[in-house]
């Protein structure tokens, strides 16, 4: 699958707390929560996010609470694509679980600038900066994550097995 | 080669003999924890995804703590739908207001989890639990919703670090000040995905409570787990509340850790972590004229028995600050008659705190304690992000149960021997 869309660019270590406050969890409705959508970081960001826009960001980008309020408002705000240098672990297992689609590259996190239009081509990790005119490589998923991936989320594949 | 505790507690729940860094399994789960924030999306995936019944309803456990009591409608709908599925699904462990307790304060109380099991909590401080010498991790709520149908879950199996404490601890310095100095070393990241093993003759000394902190505090330093061998201390209190068999792992001599970490700490000072990380810390001496609005006692990782013990100790005679509000929140009901009981609550209410029952609440900015825009508080819990206990211009500063009585009656961070 390929993407394309701008980049909004994000330090290291931002947190589930500024992706999706916790003042805000007594929903887990998508529309809702995007409303929301990196409120603590960027208070405007909601109103400037548009469909199809990426993230890219440092390190341990959604670093803190299990809450999978965070990559939901992502994909509720329109983000189709987050690339960070690393995930936190839990927020890592809930994107692939939920199927918002993340990247790691230390490189694509270091030269991608705010603004920048990019294409992520999920299936072989290639990263396209068409406004710096370079290429970028992602780590390949695990074949195990792969699996998970391609049977549409962590429900479809236990369906699938079950 | 010799496996760690994480690794053999992995491989008995997985079938085989060995697991390795790296190695995805897929291991069977002996207990799997939601609360009211989370739990209602793993009910919905539960549903969507066909679920009728899940694997064990002495197994799936419940625990409505974030939010409650109710603090508004969309809390109460969310807990509403906690309390028909534990009723439909005749969960063996739903716990209403009144029993209910902070989740990872309750559980081991309760004898739930139990050495050398596998747990999984949608709430990433289920992490806590390690100091059993357990397994345990925080995973989301589709991860839930998937282990409520199968009893099982998908791990990588951890990279591992060793961090050895030796000395005797001073006056005043407990888990909380070993594992933000140990954060601070090594930053919110310093253990991504990896396990953390504590360990030395500071651990072995150390009560159970500051061995739930210490772990409870893993994911702050990005640790898929904390862990702490099993030794007399452990048995101890397992024995107390178990009420059915349980295991006991340790590392082996040859183990392999990625990294080892020594700390000599006979000389540590209570640390504080400044906003707007938990690896951002200072020991007392170096914090300075800090002026604060609140403090809060409480929370998963220092609302026990003993930390409200330090805290009376702190306090007894003395009286809050004009301008502050001190929040004591027992972290269970059990916790709370134990410190009504003894005669804690007397000490906090002469000295003019408020005490609440048992709840997340501040901790996470839901309710019962929310700072104004410019406010600071001391806080015993574990994060101190940009907006996490109220207005984004607010901050927390992380500190043990006694250096937070005593700021309370200073109004700003201060040590206990500054009173």
């Amino acid at each position: 699958m390929k993407l394309k869309g701008k980049v909004w660019k994000f330090k290291d270590n931002i947190n589930t707390d500024e992706i999706i406050p916790a003042r805000y969890l007594n929903t887990f409705d998508e529309q809702e929560l995007a409303k929301h959508c990196m409120e603590d970081a960027d208070k405007d960001f909601p109103k400037k996010v548009k469909r199809g826009d990426i993230i890219v960001a440092g390190k341990n980008f959604g670093c803190g609470s299990s809450r999978e309020h965070a990559p939901i408002c992502l994909k509720g705000a329109g983000i189709s694509c987050v690339i960070a240098e690393t995930f936190a672990r839990i927020f890592y297992r809930n994107a692939i679980n939920i199927g918002l689609p993340i990247l790691e590259s230390a490189e694509a996190s270091k030269d991608i600038k705010e603004g920048d239009t990019i294409e992520v081509d999920l299936d072989n990790g290639k990263i396209k900066n068409t406004t710096q005119n370079k290429i970028y490589t992602a780590q390949a998923f695990p074949e195990f994550m792969q699996e998970l991936i391609n049977a549409g989320g962590l429900m479809e594949y236990v369906k699938k097995k079950t | 080669m010799g496996m760690t505790i994480t690794e053999k507690i992995l491989a008995a729940h997985c079938g085989q003999r060995e697991v390795h860094p790296g190695d995805l399994i897929q291991a069977k789960v002996d207990i799997a924890l939601g609360n009211d924030v989370t739990a209602p999306i793993a009910i919905s995936e539960f549903k969507k995804a066909g679920g009728k019944k899940v694997f064990d309803k002495n197994k799936v456990v419940l625990v409505p703590d974030h939010f409650t009591p109710c603090k508004d409608i969309k809390s109460a709908e969310q807990v509403k739908i906690l309390r028909e599925f534990a009723k439909e699904q005749k969960l063996k462990y739903y716990f209403e207001v009144g029993q209910m307790g902070v989740e990872h304060a309750l559980l081991p109380e309760q004898g739930i989890v139990l050495s050398g099991q596998l747990i999984i909590g949608a709430d990433s401080h289920t992490c806590t639990y390690g100091a059993l010498g357990a397994f345990s991790t925080g995973v989301g709520s589709t991860d839930l919703a998937a282990a409520m149908i199968t009893g099982e879950c998908w791990f990588k199996v951890p990279e591992a670090m060793k961090f050895i404490y030796n000395g005797k601890l001073p006056k005043w310095v407990g888990g909380k000040d070993l594992i933000l100095y140990t954060i601070g070393d090594i930053g919110v990241d310093g253990a991504l995905y990896r396990s953390m093993e504590f360990a030395g003759d500071t651990i072995s000394a150390l009560p159970m409570s500051d061995r739930f902190s210490m772990c409870n505090m893993a994911i702050e330093a990005g640790g898929k787990n904390g862990i702490i061998a099993p030794d007399d201390t452990t048995i101890k209190y397992v024995e107390k509340v178990a009420k059915e068999p349980y295991d006991t792992y340790e590392s082996d001599k040859d183990a392999k850790y990625v990294e080892t970490k020594e700390y000599d700490v006979s000389k540590l000072e209570p640390m504080v972590a400044f906003p707007h990380l938990p690896s951002n810390v200072k020991p007392i001496s170096k914090v300075g004229n800090v002026l604060i609005d609140q403090v809060v006692i409480g929370s998963c990782t220092n609302g026990r028995i003993e930390d409200l013990r330090l805290a009376a100790q702190v306090i007894k005679g003395k009286k809050v600050h004009k301008y502050i509000r001190l929040i004591v929140i027992p972290a269970t009901q059990q916790i709370w008659q134990e410190a009504m009981d003894e005669g804690l609550f007397k000490i906090f209410m002469d000295a003019g705190a408020a005490i609440s029952t048992p709840t997340c609440g501040p901790c996470l900015g839901g309710h019962m304690g929310i700072l104004a825009k410019g406010e600071r508080a001391v806080a015993t819990t574990n994060r101190n992000f940009v907006g996490r206990m109220g207005d984004p211009g607010s901050e927390v500063y992380l500190s043990n149960p006694a250096v937070a009585a005593a700021s309370a009656v200073l109004g700003k961070i201060a040590s206990p021997e500054e009173l």
